[in-house]
């Protein structure tokens, strides 16, 4: 620990720094532009460095970090490829609204814009992908900086800020200065929610015959999950959840109507068709959600809540927009409500009609494997306790419909950007916030070979981390599209020449692993891997190799026209 | 419609960069961007024109305001204030056009800012609809270059 007015130089300055902000874990991979950072690093303790494999994976760490604890994640990395590595974690990371900061060496401020070695503009590169990015030019300027960085990554609606560092900037000295508080007058975010909304609000919830709670990842990242419980409790509201919403209301309670959209329930789209009022609360209308936006929730009075005021009247006009933190929100709500409110139970008996008309389901035989039986059997024996990670494919669609989410902070996936690469990763990263909690990893042959190095990473520091590989032998996903959408044609999706043995190569890393093919085998290596905590298991599940998630919306239809099963039959496994 | 956005943003490297990505981004139309210091150093004053419906200007009004670096942000269209544009221009010049060019430029209240044998340049300020109409009149005479500011715009005072 150093004190104020302590002469530092840069890289002691920007360890002092994370000291200060609570930083526990760095993902990062060194080069010549940290060489002086690595070499402070050496004698720090306090911090732990975990050591990557390639630096697309420091950040999706970093993401899967601060997504499981609510923390901001750690990033560093090097100049020009080391930066440009970080690209798509960091778009990632801001297309899901994920508190993470990127620190990058740069080459000596002299030689910058000379293309020098390893000179990428990282700040121009990352500049549309970022909440806010800076360029450090004076090691006085450096610690104000960092410490703006960490405000601004977790401050109002979350997102990732790049911090780029000269070489001669972390080797530069000054008398260290921690400036206890930040104002950044150009960012000021809505807390508190105005109270004539909020007074309108509650005034159309208890008028509403047919009122649906419409949920996003804002509520967990509000911490409001107790809330929102409370609200959609005592006033009989049932929820849905977007992906990053899932765990925010007990996916168990009746009320709970899972995930809407494109692969969501059948009922949760039928609610969405027929509410008279949707309360959406911490979500922001994406196209997966919406489908076609003339025919979303035509019939609905709609009440917006949001952190970012450009999230309201983006993608759909709504009639009550509520900027502010959704806590505030739902807590104003509760104190602003009648006792009084319309009877609802017509509107339950209708949902529970569409829930019995087109149930989730899938068969169960002897000699093969389902990806849902998978999914729905880890649910049960985690009694729905995990922390979930999935990759992007059909595999995370079909997490969504048969994990049973209890809890928040309870699923990591890549919603905005469907970054295939992205689960072992964050399931990584995950594990290194959280140790009282089973993590799971759902993830495709295809996705999985895109961070494959990773799994060094996990052997290494002993993650206990239980990889179920839904090994389709496909890119499972794009299939389905081939199959429903392009005649067919199965260009490039089969990878049942060219996959690996996974055993064999989770083994040659120094992963304990298992294989399995059929139900029975499949309740056993769960088993084995729940109980397994020396390091990582993967459970290579050979899974039926042609199957289809559904139900489904055809992008850009609209979501009252949802294809519930197979068109074609002669096609099914 | 077109609107006129007055931006003030932090003075510092970037800021003008952040803007106009951000336009080209989401896809806004950009007519044109103006900036300057204004009279605290800190800050910069950027003078927007852009088109849209409402729908459109307002998320652009809100997508400025997210960007960090802005500090305050106000759409000029609807209240009461000066909007002003230079244009220079440099004109072919002869005996017989001499005079005619000449009294055109008392029309405009234009300035001749240098003069040579065969071509003259002038400047006018005014709003961007008196800038289009003195492009338009003077162009029969031979336009050989013409350079126009953008627009800045200020709130009229109390
Ligand atoms: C980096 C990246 N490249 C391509 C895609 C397009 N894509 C979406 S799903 C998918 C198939 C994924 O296959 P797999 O990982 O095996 O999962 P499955 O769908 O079979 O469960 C592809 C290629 C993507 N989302 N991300
Ligand atoms: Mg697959």
């Amino acid at each position: 620990m150093h004190t104020t007015g302590q002469i530092l130089n840069g890289s002691e300055i920007f360890f002092e720094c994370l000291r200060r902000e609570n930083v526990e874990y760095i993902f990062g991979y060194p080069g010549g532009s940290l060489l002086k950072v690595y070499e402070t690093l050496h004698d720090v303790e306090d911090i732990r460095h975990i050591l990557v494999r390639h630096e697309q994976g420091a950040t999706h760490m970093a993401e899967g970090y601060a997504r499981a604890t609510g923390k901001p994640g750690v990033v560093l990395v090097t100049s020009g490829p080391g930066a440009t590595n970080t690209v798509t974690g960091i778009a990632n990371a801001y297309m899901d609204s994920s508190p993470i900061v990127v620190f990058t060496g740069q080459v000596p401020s002299s030689l910058i814009g000379n293309d020098a070695f390893q000179e990428a503009d990282i700040v121009g590169i990352t500049r549309p992908i970022t909440k806010h990015n800076f360029l450090v030019k004076d090691v006085k300027e450096l610690a104000i900086t960092i410490r703006k960085a960490f405000y601004l990554a977790t401050t109002g609606r979350p997102g990732p800020v790049v911090v780029d560092m000269p070489k001669d900037v972390l080797a530069a000295t000054c008398a260290f200065e921690w400036p206890e508080t930040v104002e950044i007058r150009g960012f000021k975010p809505t807390f508190k929610c105005h109270k004539n909304q909020i007074e309108k609000a509650a005034h159309k919830i208890a008028k509403a015959k047919r009122p649906l709670l419409y949920v996003g990842g804002g509520v967990i990242t509000a911490e409001a999950s107790e809330e929102l419980r409370t609200l959609a409790i005592k006033y009989n509201i049932p929820v849905t959840m977007t992906l990053q919403g899932l765990g925010s209301f007990p996916g168990n309670h009746p009320l709970s109507m899972g995930m809407l959209g494109m692969h969501g329930t059948y009922w949760a789209n039928q609610a969405v068709n027929n509410c008279d009022l949707l309360i959406a609360v911490g979500a922001r209308f994406d196209d997966r959600v919406t489908g076609k936006i003339d025919a979303f929730a035509t019939q609905a009075y709609k009440i917006h809540n949001d952190i970012d005021p450009t999230n309201v009247d983006k993608n759909i006009k709504v009639d009550l927009p509520v900027v502010g933190d959704s806590k505030d929100f739902l807590a104003s709500l509760l104190e602003e409500m009648p006792e009084k409110t319309e009877d609802r139970e017509p509107w339950l008996a209708d949902i529970q009609k569409w829930r019995k008309k087109c149930p989730l389901s899938y068969t169960i035989e002897p000699d093969s494997l389902k990806t849902e039986f998978v999914i729905e059997e880890v649910s049960k024996q985690t009694a729905g306790n995990a922390v979930v990670v999935t990759d992007v494919g059909q595999h995370q669609m079909w997490t969504t419909q048969f994990y049973t989410f209890l809890n928040p902070r309870s699923i990591i996936s890549s919603g905005g950007l469907g970054t295939m690469g992205y689960g072992l990763p964050a399931a990584i990263g995950a594990a290194f916030g959280v140790t009282d909690r089973p993590i799971i990893l759902f993830c495709g042959d295809g996705g999985f070979m895109m961070n494959i190095q990773e799994l060094v990473t996990a052997v290494y520091s002993r993650i206990p981390i239980k990889i179920f590989l839904i090994n389709n032998s496909y890119l499972g996903m794009v299939r389905q599209w081939q199959e429903l959408f392009h005649k067919e044609k199965y260009s490039f999706t089969d990878l049942g020449d060219s996959n690996p043995d996974f055993v064999k190569l989770a083994e040659a890393f120094g992963c304990k692993a298992l294989m399995a093919d059929n139900p029975e085998n499949a309740k056993e290596a769960i088993k084995i891997a729940l109980d397994y905590n020396e390091g990582p298991v993967l459970v290579d599940c050979r899974v039926v190799r042609k199957d289809m998630v559904f139900p489904m919306v055809p992008a850009g239809g609209a979501i009252s026209d949802m294809l519930l099963a197979r068109l074609n039959p002669k096609t099914m496994v | 419609m077109k609107h006129i956005i007055s931006v003030l943003v932090e003075n510092r490297f970037g800021s003008l960069n952040r803007v106009a990505a951000m336009f080209s981004a989401r896809g806004f139309n950009l007519e044109s961007i103006s900036i300057g210091e204004t009279e605290d150093p800190e800050i910069s004053r950027m003078t927007i024109v852009t088109r849209g419906d409402d729908q459109i200007i307002n998320q652009v009004l809100k997508q400025l305001n997210r960007l960090i670096d802005t500090i305050k942000v106000t759409d000029l269209t609807r209240q009461p204030h000066v909007e002003r544009e230079l244009l220079l221009m440099t004109l072919k010049l002869s005996k017989t056009t001499q005079h005619e060019i000449f009294e055109l430029i008392n029309v405009f209240k234009g300035k001749v800012v240098d003069i040579k044998q065969k071509s003259i340049t002038i400047e006018v300020i005014g709003s961007p609809d008196k800038i289009n109409t003195s492009i338009d009149i003077f162009k029969p005479y031979g336009i050989k270059e013409l350079a126009r500011s953008g627009v800045v715009a200020i709130h009229r005072g109390e």
